[in-house]
């Protein structure tokens, strides 16, 4: 029950591609406290249609506070988020999540939790059936539609979760470290899967992530954030185009070190003040 | 010259396993010891019957009817009761896991009323609802309202938060969310608490039938004590550890075909 599948690079693409995406985020001076503690403090960001963003800094930096204040999970303190323009007609839900720890039903099949989404919006059944079919092809599942979560591995659980996530057609996409659940040969095997089915669907994503590596393969712009609170400290454009990016890319790795060379002084300074803290 | 050893495994026990003809080969075992010493007259016949002669009063008492009159007599009483308090007490507990208007008062009244032993109640609920059913009913009912309110709730409170902002994310309707997230993921709390009821329910319906009725298994075991008929007290001892018994044996059914996916 859990043989990872073959590669994907010739899975189909998703319909209707063409329609280029056209919602656009606007982050906008967003300060968000947990109690005492200032977490984000100011940040404004623009999120262009279509773009992939990753998200890094150090821990505790609040990367995660803005992804759920982003799609609303989360109500900031002070400022807010701006939306602009329409999602595509068939989009059922326009900012949809992916999550770290898959959040899938354990009582539902593979089948069941993509349904799930779709059940409220999508009434037809012969629809809905035709829309999960596509998902479970799309992320090498068709084998597993009746198998339940606790039967799949880790890699193939956050499959059931990006194609629930891609099933209901989003205008936005946010995934929080959804690797990080992960060992790393199953994060190696998703991430290139990741890229290639982000850069098919061009929908505007937003990954949040600690691991430098799956930045720069993934995304176009990187956004760092400083120590908590959460400021932006620089924005690192990588324009290699996602069908490119190989693993030991030059290019990349060039990127790589540069954020590193950003955060590091950021982690081991905000590992010290957590020590402080204590 | 090497000198080698097994490193011993030391991670060994702390861990029993079940072994079913374990426990039926114990009760075997007693009910043969206690056959043993009855049969070579060690035990008084009075003080305590053989096992035979329990047998034998159990056949007695299904052949003239008696057994069936009294047991049905029973389960009605049990069937009504749990499922009034049943029903009441999940709706209660569903309350309390969902809405802070209900969640404080409730709490607070479950925490008052619980720990009265309710048989205590028994007199009085026969001066309000009557020396008939109406009583018995209230009381298995109020004795199972309060611990299916708790394993209702509970079992809502511990309903993943996260699976719980998945659906909102994906703007499931709140309807949605309470039916295809809360609810199934409450249920094994739930009908751990069935278990519990269960057993509740048919210790106070005994008491029950004890202080007033002139049916029911709990009012023949109180008979037969009072004619010194120890061969029948004993038979209807048996018939309530077999309800009991039986009535777990189908919960557990029901949790297993509920409970496929784990």
């Amino acid at each position: 029950m859990v043989a990872e599948p073959a590669r994907l690079t010739d899975a189909p693409a998703l319909e209707e591609e063409t329609s280029a995406p056209t919602l656009r985020l606007r982050v906008d001076r967003v300060t968000h406290q947990f109690g005492p503690n200032l977490v984000l403090d100011d940040v404004t960001l623009e999120i262009a249609p279509g773009e992939v963003l990753a998200l890094v800094g150090p821990s505790g930096c609040g990367k995660s506070t803005l992804l759920n204040i982003l799609g609303g999970l989360l109500l900031p303190t002070k400022g807010g988020v701006l939306i602009h323009g329409e999602p595509r007609p068939d989009c059922l839900n326009a900012l949809t999540y992916v999550f770290q720890d898959f959040a899938l039903l354990p009582w539902r099949t593979v089948a069941g939790n993509i349904s799930l989404v779709l059940e409220d919006k999508l009434r037809d059944e012969k629809a809905r059936r035709e829309r999960i079919s596509e998902m479970l092809r799309l992320t090498g599942l068709e084998n597993f539609a009746h198998a339940y979560p606790k039967q799949l591995s880790g890699g193939m659980r956050q499959r059931v979760g990006i194609a629930r996530a891609l099933a209901v057609r989003p205008a936005c996409l946010f995934m929080d470290e959804p690797l990080s659940a992960l060992d790393a040969q199953t994060r190696a095997l998703l991430l290139e899967e990741f890229a290639l089915l982000i850069a098919r669907a061009a929908i505007t994503t937003v990954y949040v992530t600690h691991n430098l590596n799956e930045a720069v393969r993934l995304a176009n712009r990187v956004v760092v954030l400083s120590r908590r609170p959460g400021r932006i400290k620089a924005i690192v454009d990588i324009d290699r185009p996602a069908e490119l990016r190989r693993e030991d890319d030059p290019e990349l790795l060039v990127a790589e070190k540069t954020l590193w060379s950003m955060i590091r002084d950021e982690a081991s300074a905000a590992d010290r003040e957590l020590e402080d803290a204590r | 010259m090497r000198d080698e050893t097994l490193v011993p495994l030391r991670a060994a026990s702390f861990s029993p396993r079940n072994r079913p003809w374990a426990g039926a080969a114990t009760l075997a075992v007693v009910i043969i010891i206690w056959q043993a010493g009855s049969s070579a007259g060690l035990i008084s016949e009075l003080f305590l019957p053989s096992p035979v002669a329990v047998g034998w009063a159990l056949w007695r008492l299904a052949l003239s009817g008696d057994l069936w009159a009294n047991l049905l007599a029973s389960f009605v009483r049990l069937a009504v009761g749990w499922t009034l308090g049943t029903a009441v007490g999940v709706a209660l507990g569903f309350a309390v896991g969902m809405f802070t208007l209900v969640r404080s008062p409730v709490l607070a009244l479950v925490s008052a009323l619980f720990p009265i032993p309710k048989i205590a109640l028994v007199p009085l609920f026969i001066i309000w609802f009557g020396i008939g059913e109406g009583s018995k009913f209230a009381t298995l009912a109020i004795g199972v309202l309060f611990p299916t309110v708790i394993s209702t709730y509970s079992g809502i409170d511990n309903v993943q938060r996260n699976l719980i902002a998945m659906g909102q994310s994906f703007n499931l309707s709140t309807w949605s969310i309470v039916r295809k997230i809360v609810l199934p993921g409450a249920l094994p709390s739930v009908l751990a608490g069935f278990r519990i009821t269960i057993s509740v329910a048919i210790i106070l319906l005994v008491a029950a039938e004890m202080i007033g009725a002139d049916s029911g298994i709990g009012a023949f075991i109180l008979s037969a004590g009072n004619l010194y008929r120890t061969d029948d007290l004993i038979a209807g001892v048996v018939i309530l550890s077999l309800m009991g018994l039986s009535l777990a044996a189908i919960l557990t059914r029901v949790e297993r075909a509920v409970f496929s996916w784990r």
